[in-house]
């Protein structure tokens, strides 16, 4: 049990999330020769996979707001979304320069194009495009899943130069199993006593397990929910609101304190969705690889990344993720020319509507760096959601 | 055959024989469209690359393509008014404008090209290949239309090869769940011998398309692959592949290629034959719909023909040997989904746009970006300088937009292309490409 106050936990968690040499991956791999490092982006990738391999999984979420972006802007139109650039920033810059490999998963086409264009930028890295099935049934997206993933554990065992046995495998699904329990009671905790995990202290918290072993963050997280649980901080006249379209492109922190400051409680939201993309545990006996596909088709987060098949079953994710926490209202917070979430958005706000739920939406960027507007509109939300409740 | 220039259209606008009988072909399949609920046809919307046209036509569908509707309407200068429609409705503006004008067209009430109602589809056949956008755009449709919506997912050439895991994973597809709903709709039993025998017809079809193509090699071209290139591909991309009526279309087109190659003669424009060919050119990228005519006008009016493009590859990469094979149906059709432009990764592409500034002796590279088409344009500025590097020939770089007329700026795009044409100019006299 940690000694530490939940501030201290937070204050450590912000200077990983401030540091874009990504100090800790990188004493970690030089801590045991031979260790590898592989970097994954948004949303999804079967972390556990490299884990098994005795690598350490690195999320790779962009610049945030304080990288200056030189070279990526070279790369890419005005109308692209900033993510791929300054994810750019970070590998030509040699930010990434320990990175033995990338993982582009299937989100848009965007990070697709991004997975060739890292090809071309640093050939002697490991890069792979990883495709997932957008079919849920297990016969068809299923197989193709197994495909894949064993394809990537192929591809992991040439660069960790040994076997990965199912054994490993299960292993592997048990830490981050621990994980997902850990990082879900947080988002209880959230949910149940907002005040005392405030979302901008939470998406820290969560970042700095794209930075740090599993076992390692596992416990923080463990520490901070004890460490806020305990302390005692004043309830504000906030409204509860769910934060949704952020599962790519993150916000900067900014963002989330300016949200709070205008008085919204973030109840829950999709921020570092790999986190709790799969809901309960995986099992850990049988077939490891089969497993972490049935998951992913059947018990995995909705997002507009993903096609959903059922039409009444779209959007509904929003209006349980409302009842489950009490949520008074809904912010669609969408990356600019982010074509997932912006295309998703009118499904999803009609939706709403016909539960009647309201929300607002807006556009950021990582960097945005103007406030206002934002707080203006998110502090007229929550007096109108005041005053409806009143009514 | 009628080969010569035929007459002035309305508008004082010279098309040649091919692009008249074009015309016709896609009005006939409008006509057949609008018609459909008094004939009782059903109707299958789907879109251009991946699009299974044989396989609806097992069904007795008549295909549906959203993409070419929301061309038509950025022709005829409508789709500027669907977009701002669609936007009023809560879509955003940072997004594609094919959905837009789409989504407005329908709000607007469907009208189609020949001024009738466009029929609601019976069917949705999702076929998600290439562009992730083709996957929301029809959950926006299905939110409307509440039809069956049929999903096929084309995994992604991301290593530049097709993996057994794939061809199986979309042959699966097409068994378990494309057909058996197809079936389902239609009403239709699904024969794979009336399957085959499309699939003999396409392939027919496609070898004079490649043909056709690649007479762009010749000095001069006697087409343009672009704009002229657009008109070339319709019918197999939309609802003829799989027909007679384009084994004869691509046979009467070949034909008149092959007599304006005999006589050493170019392109025919809208303002008549190309009087000599300059510049050969690769483009990279779609075209603009809304101001098609002055932008092709931006280019041979300097003399520019293009001689190979990567958009004549969205439906289908027939250039590269690929050719619907009646000998294995299904796995046909998994491998032309697979291989669309596309579906293809940026290094295959980088590889196909310096293999054409080879073969066909072009100036050097185009890239028209889309700025409302991430699939195409995310990653041009690397493609650019690739390809530039690769082949010593000056690249240059225009922005416009598909059907949204706010993004065509004539002045921007026209200062562009006049540079790159100096620049190409300094390039052969041996001074080096301007700053």
């Amino acid at each position: 049990m940690s000694t530490q106050t939940a501030s201290q936990i937070v204050a450590r968690c912000e200077a990983l999330y401030d540091d874009l040499r990504f100090s800790a991956a990188r004493d970690w791999k030089e801590a045991e020769p031979g260790r590898k490092v592989i970097a994954y982006m948004p949303v999804y990738i079967p972390r556990e996979l490299i884990h098994a391999a005795g690598m350490l999984p690195l999320g790779i979420m962009g610049g945030g707001d304080s990288l200056e972006v030189i070279h990526g802007d070279a790369y890419y139109q005005s109308y692209i979304c900033r993510i791929p650039r300054s994810t750019i920033e970070l590998g030509v810059s040699g930010r990434l320069d320990f990175v033995d490999g990338m993982l582009f998963p299937s989100i848009c086409d965007v990070i697709r194009n991004l997975s060739g264009m890292w090809k071309m930028l640093f050939p002697d890295v490991y890069v792979k495009y990883f495709d997932v099935p957008q079919t849920y049934i297990d016969e068809i997206g299923g197989t193709f899943y197994t495909g894949e993933m064993r394809e990537l554990l192929h591809d992991l065992e040439k660069i960790a130069g040994r076997k990965i046995t199912d054994d490993d495998i299960r292993a592997s699904i048990e830490v981050y199993n621990e994980n997902r329990k850990v990082v879900n009671e947080l988002y209880a905790l959230r949910a149940q006593a907002p005040w005392k995990a405030p979302a901008s202290e939470a998406y820290l918290v969560l970042r700095a397990g794209l930075l740090l072993p599993v076992e390692e963050h596992t416990q923080l997280v463990r520490d901070y929910v004890a460490a806020a649980s305990a302390e005692e901080r004043p309830i504000k006249d906030n409204s509860r609101v769910i934060l949704t379209g952020m599962f790519c492109e993150q916000p900067p922190l900014n963002l989330i304190k300016s949200l709070e400051l205008s008085g919204c409680y973030i109840v829950d939201d999709d921020f570092v969705l790999i986190s709790r993309w799969l809901l309960g545990d995986v099992p850990t006996d049988g077939d490891p690889v089969h497993n972490l596909s049935q998951a992913f088709l059947h018990k995995a987060m909705s997002t507009a990344a993903k096609y959903e098949p059922d039409q009444e079953e779209k959007g509904q994710f929003l209006v349980r993720a409302v009842r489950d926490t009490g949520a008074e209202g809904v912010i669609f917070a969408s990356t600019s020319f982010c074509d997932p979430a912006l295309l998703d958005r009118p499904i999803l706000q009609n939706v709403l509507k016909r539960a009647d739920i309201p929300f607002i939406a807006f556009k950021y960027a990582e960097n945005s760096g103007q406030m206002q507007p934002i707080r203006e509109q998110a502090g007229t939300f929550v007096d109108s959601i005041k005053l409806w409740s009143a009514a | 055959m009628n080969t010569k220039i035929l007459k002035a259209q309305p508008a004082d606008v010279l098309k040649d024989a091919s692009m008249i009988k074009q015309k016709e072909m896609m009005a006939k399949h409008y006509d057949r469209l609008t018609n459909a609920p008094t004939s009782g046809a059903k109707v299958a919307s789907t879109f251009v690359p991946g699009n299974l046209n044989e396989l609806i036509m097992c069904f007795d569908l008549v295909n549906n393509l959203p993409e070419v509707n929301a061309i038509q309407s950025g022709l005829r200068k409508q789709s500027g008014a669907y977009i701002m429609e669609a936007e009023r409705a809560g879509h955003s503006e940072d997004v594609c404008t094919y959905v837009k004008s789409d989504i407005g067209m329908m709000l607007k009430g469907n009208i189609g090209p020949n001024g009738k109602k466009l029929p609601n589809p019976d069917v949705l056949l999702l076929s998600y290949t290439g562009c992730f956008t083709f996957l929301k755009w029809f959950e926006l449709l299905r939110e409307q239309y509440k039809c069956p919506t049929i999903f096929l997912q084309t995994p992604y050439m991301a290593d530049g090869k097709v993996t057994p895991n794939m061809i199986q994973y979309m042959v699966k597809q097409l068994k378990d769940t494309v057909i058996p709903t197809l079936e389902e709709v239609s009403g239709v039993k699904f024969d794979i011998d009336r399957l085959r025998e499309y699939l003999k017809k396409s392939a027919q079809a496609e070898d004079d398309l490649v043909y056709i193509l690649q007479t762009g090699k010749n000095k001069p071209s006697p087409i343009d692959a672009y704009f002229g290139g657009i008109y070339y591909i319709g019918p197999i991309f939309g609802a003829f592949r799989g027909t007679d009526d384009a084994i004869d279309y691509y046979r009467f087109l070949r034909e008149e290629v092959d007599e304006r190659l005999a006589k050493g003669l170019g392109p025919v424009t809208p303002d008549g034959p190309m009087a000599e060919e300059k510049y050969r050119l690769v483009v990279e990228g779609p075209p603009n719909y809304t101001s098609f005519r002055q932008f092709w006008k931006m280019f041979y009016d300097e003399g520019a023909t293009v001689v190979a493009s990567s958009y004549t590859k969205v439906g289908g990469t027939y250039d590269y040997g690929f050719r619907h094979d009646p000998d294995k149906p299904l796995e046909s059709l998994a491998e032309y989904c697979l291989g669309v432009y596309t579906n293809r990764s940026l290094p295959m592409r980088i590889d196909m746009l310096t293999d054409y500034i080879k073969e066909y002796e072009a100036d050097g590279l185009l890239i028209n970006s889309i700025k409302s088409c991430n699939s195409f344009s995310a990653g041009q500025l690397l493609i650019m300088r690739e390809v530039e590097k690769r082949t010593g020939k000056p690249a240059a770089f225009i922005e416009t937009d598909l059907v949204d007329p706010r993004y065509f700026s004539a002045a921007n795009v026209k200062n562009r292309l006049e540079s790159y044409f100096q620049m190409v100019e300094q390039k052969r006299s041996g001074k080096g490409v301007a700053a």
